[in-house]
């Protein structure tokens, strides 16, 4: 379980990123945070595991204070992807999945078989893929290796940023399904940033939209969909709906239909 | 050709081994300093631009200074320390710069990745920001390896060993055998040591081990090389060092002393090309054990004498202040001269002074150049010593132009007619060669020269380290002026080697004292 009560960050230039966010990620389930550029969803995110120092408020994960926590040993419990996957280019793919382990002096031979389930976890085969660079894989195949790196030590809470904002539609659609599997599969807590409303509304167990530094709306999908409550929400949700339903209109095979 | 050659391995094993001693440890000294104040700064702008600063103003300095100005700030010291502290302060700049530029190159996706996935700022470091700098960084590496290398053949006018010593005294004797076998070898070892960077470079990207052996066994092998030196002077008995200066004349006489040295049993350490600042503070510091000098320099550099004085008179008086102010004794007179004087091609004094050999004065010269246009060339010092200044002030020379140039150049010139009149040195075999006369100094402006044996005082206490030199001061001097000038002749115009001019002097020298003792 994650908890934000009433956490604000201000820069030292006096910017407001964030200001008095308060939510709750029961343990299991995924939150979206949703919102524009500038937002302060990223921020909110970073200061779950302490990238960002947050001003004020507390933050809790699986029921303890992250301020009261080393930075460092705090990370390493939570999974970390980030948009463009972050891999380091001068290790191989079985050495950046191993980066955490290393850092938690597995023995090497329980890292050498960790790599391998994760590897096949996330559908590349490590016969073909451990020893690769990173410049040697395609868009999706480093996501997939930025996830095995996130899950490497077994955290039980993910964050991700924007994870699958530099990829093509279709492999976005294909690792967004299997990671939501994996993330069901094993029971992990996630909040991911995204700006992309679809995305949001087919992943989430929780949404918490976002503009200028504030939390607009936090609900589950069908909650926000039904009563946005918010015109900002309201407006933010209309265009996948009406995208939906000029789809469906499309199929349905009348011509045009949507846009009448 | 093929003597100079031989002569020129025979001095191998020691410069080879100084230089690379110097090369090395002042590069593993440089790099062990400047990457990690390169990690310290790259997180602080202003820190970093300040050191960059710093270094680039220490890279400003023209090499051969930042090594020269090295033997006061230690103190004194000359030789190996002067010269290390100098390449490494060389090195610092592009060391520094590129861990830098290197270190702030990289991603700052990839250092929040690093953190993010837990990494403490050492862990950081080492795993990530290190490795994705290193190409850069191996760069600034390879830079101050080929600077380094390139630069440690200055070290010579400090009295360190280096290749440099071929270069300079091949300079310096016209032979130019031994400069360019000084030049082909610093190259050939600047490139190697580039390669051996890039050879590590290439190990790691490929994470090669095979190459990363190969690389260790060549630096081992350099350092075998560099440690000769030091070894043996460790197992051998300490040697008598030897200075000498720049110019022809002192390069015959080291050889000259070595010999008589040698024949008394010494291990004998020649520190060739060392500039004559360097040698009284090595002198007076025990550093070196003899050289030779000259009573003029002594008067008007050292005393800072404004007058000059009869020839017996400054003779006492330099003899009596190098014992007071430096604890160094003046062995004797050698029996020559070598004072600064004008020269001129008599065919340019007569249509200057007339035919009257009388009026070939320096006052006669003077009267000209404040009517007529003169010109006159003298060696890369001369103008900026005191004698030239007193020379000019009292004589009223109105110069239209001074050359400053390497005394062969110099006479170069006067011999083409490039020029009206040189400042030469009397004991300098190509006056005769080129026939030139010399203008009289009729105001008695410049002091008397007379070459002097200098020793140390700890080698003045040496047993027979006196007696083994004695023969050459003894009845007034073994080396005339004539003898001196023939020497220095045989080695600038005829390209003798030095050593051979001096086997030559000295057999003429025991000769003559054979039948004198005889008698």
């Amino acid at each position: 379980m994650i908890v934000l009560k009433q956490v604000s960050k201000t820069y030292d230039t006096g910017q407001a990123a964030v200001c008095d966010v308060s939510l709750q990620v029961p343990t299991g389930k995924l939150l979206v945070l949703l919102g524009g550029s500038g937002s302060g969803k990223t921020t909110t995110l970073k200061m779950i595991n302490r990238l960002v120092e947050p001003t004020s408020g507390r933050i809790e994960v699986d029921g303890r204070d992250v301020l009261s926590v080393d930075r460092v040993q705090l990370r390493r419990g939570i999974g970390y992807v980030l948009q463009g996957c972050g891999l380091f280019p001068h290790m191989s793919v079985a050495d950046n999945i191993a980066v955490v382990p290393r850092l938690l002096n597995w023995s090497a031979e329980r890292i050498e078989k960790r790599i391998d389930e994760l590897l096949h976890l996330v559908h590349l085969p490590p016969a073909e893929f451990r020893s690769r660079m990173p410049r040697q894989l395609s868009g999706g195949q480093q996501q997939r290796v930025g996830f095995a790196r996130a899950l490497a030590a077994g955290p039980k809470v993910m964050l991700l940023d924007e994870p699958f904002g530099a990829l093509d539609p279709l492999t976005r659609d294909e690792l967004r399904n299997e990671f939501l599997q994996i993330r069901r599969q094993l029971g992990l807590t996630a909040v991911m940033v995204t700006h992309d409303m679809t995305e949001a509304l087919l992943s989430a167990d929780l949404i918490a939209v976002m503009n200028a530094g504030r939390l607009l709306r936090l609900g589950t999908p069908h909650d926000l969909l039904r009563h946005p409550g918010d015109d900002f929400v309201a407006a933010l949700l209309s265009s996948p709906k009406r995208q939906a339903d000029q789809l469906e209109t499309l199929f349905a095979g009348r011509p045009n239909g949507g846009l009448s | 050709m093929s003597e100079q050659l031989a002569e020129c391995f025979r001095d191998l094993p020691d410069y080879l081994s100084g230089h690379l001693l110097l090369s090395l440890s002042a590069l593993v000294v440089g790099l062990a300093f400047s990457v990690p104040l390169g990690i310290a700064v790259s997180r602080r702008p202003k820190m970093s631009e300040w050191a960059q600063g710093v270094a680039a103003v220490i890279q400003t300095v023209p090499s051969l200074a930042l090594l020269v100005l090295m033997v006061p700030l230690l103190g004194g010291r000359t030789g190996f320390w002067p010269a290390f502290a100098a390449l490494v302060l060389y090195s610092i700049l592009p060391i520094l710069a590129n861990t830098v530029i290197g270190l702030r190159g990289v991603d700052p996706i990839l250092i929040e990745a690093g953190r993010g996935l837990g990494m403490s700022d050492r862990e950081l470091l080492r795993k990530v920001q290190l490795p994705l700098a290193a190409p850069v960084i191996l760069g600034g590496v390879r830079t101050a390896t080929v600077l380094v290398v390139g630069t440690a053949t200055l070290a010579t006018p400090v009295g360190g060993m280096s290749l440099g010593n071929y270069i300079f005294g091949g300079l310096e004797t016209s032979d130019y055998v031994a400069t360019v076998f000084g030049c082909v070898l610093a190259a050939v070892m600047a490139v190697v040591m580039d390669q051996l960077v890039r050879l590590f470079e290439l190990a790691a990207q490929n994470r090669n081990r095979r190459l990363a052996w190969i690389g260790a066994f060549a630096v081992l092998l350099l350092l075998g090389i560099a440690l000769y030196g030091p070894l043996r002077k460790f197992f051998a008995p300490a040697p008598a060092y030897i200075a000498g200066a720049s110019f022809t004349e002192q390069h015959i006489l080291s050889e000259v002393m070595k010999e008589k040295l040698r024949s008394a049993g010494f291990t004998v350490n020649q520190r060739k090309g060392m500039a004559e600042g360097v040698q009284f503070l090595a002198l007076r510091g025990n550093q070196i054990d003899c050289c030779i000098n000259y009573t003029g320099n002594i008067w008007t550099v050292l005393m800072k004498e404004k007058e000059a004085a009869e020839r017996p008179i400054l003779r006492a008086r330099v003899r009596q202040f190098l014992r007071q102010h430096y604890g160094v004794t003046c062995l004797g007179e050698l029996g020559f001269e070598n004072a600064y004087a004008l020269a001129m091609n008599p065919k340019r004094a007569e249509e200057l002074l007339g035919s009257d050999k009388a009026q070939w004065t320096v006052s006669g010269l003077a009267k000209q150049t404040r009517r007529f246009s003169v010109s006159v060339s003298g060696d890369l010092q001369f103008f900026r010593r005191p004698e030239w200044r007193r020379l000019r002030d009292r004589y009223e020379l109105r110069f239209r132009e001074k050359i400053e140039a390497d005394p062969t150049l110099m006479y170069g010139a006067i011999r083409d007619g490039r020029v009206d009149a040189i400042v030469a040195y009397t004991s300098d075999g190509r006056i005769e060669k080129y026939g030139l006369v010399l203008l009289q100094d009729d105001l008695g402006v410049l002091p008397s020269y007379d070459a002097i044996l200098l020793v140390s005082a700890k080698a003045a206490v040496k047993p027979g380290f006196l007696e083994a030199l004695n023969p050459l001061v003894g009845d007034g001097g073994a080396i005339n002026d004539a003898a001196m000038q023939e020497a220095n002749r045989q080695v600038d115009v005829e390209g003798k080697s030095p050593r051979w001019v001096a086997l030559q002097l000295l057999e003429v020298i025991s000769a003559r004292q054979k039948k004198q003792g005889r008698r």
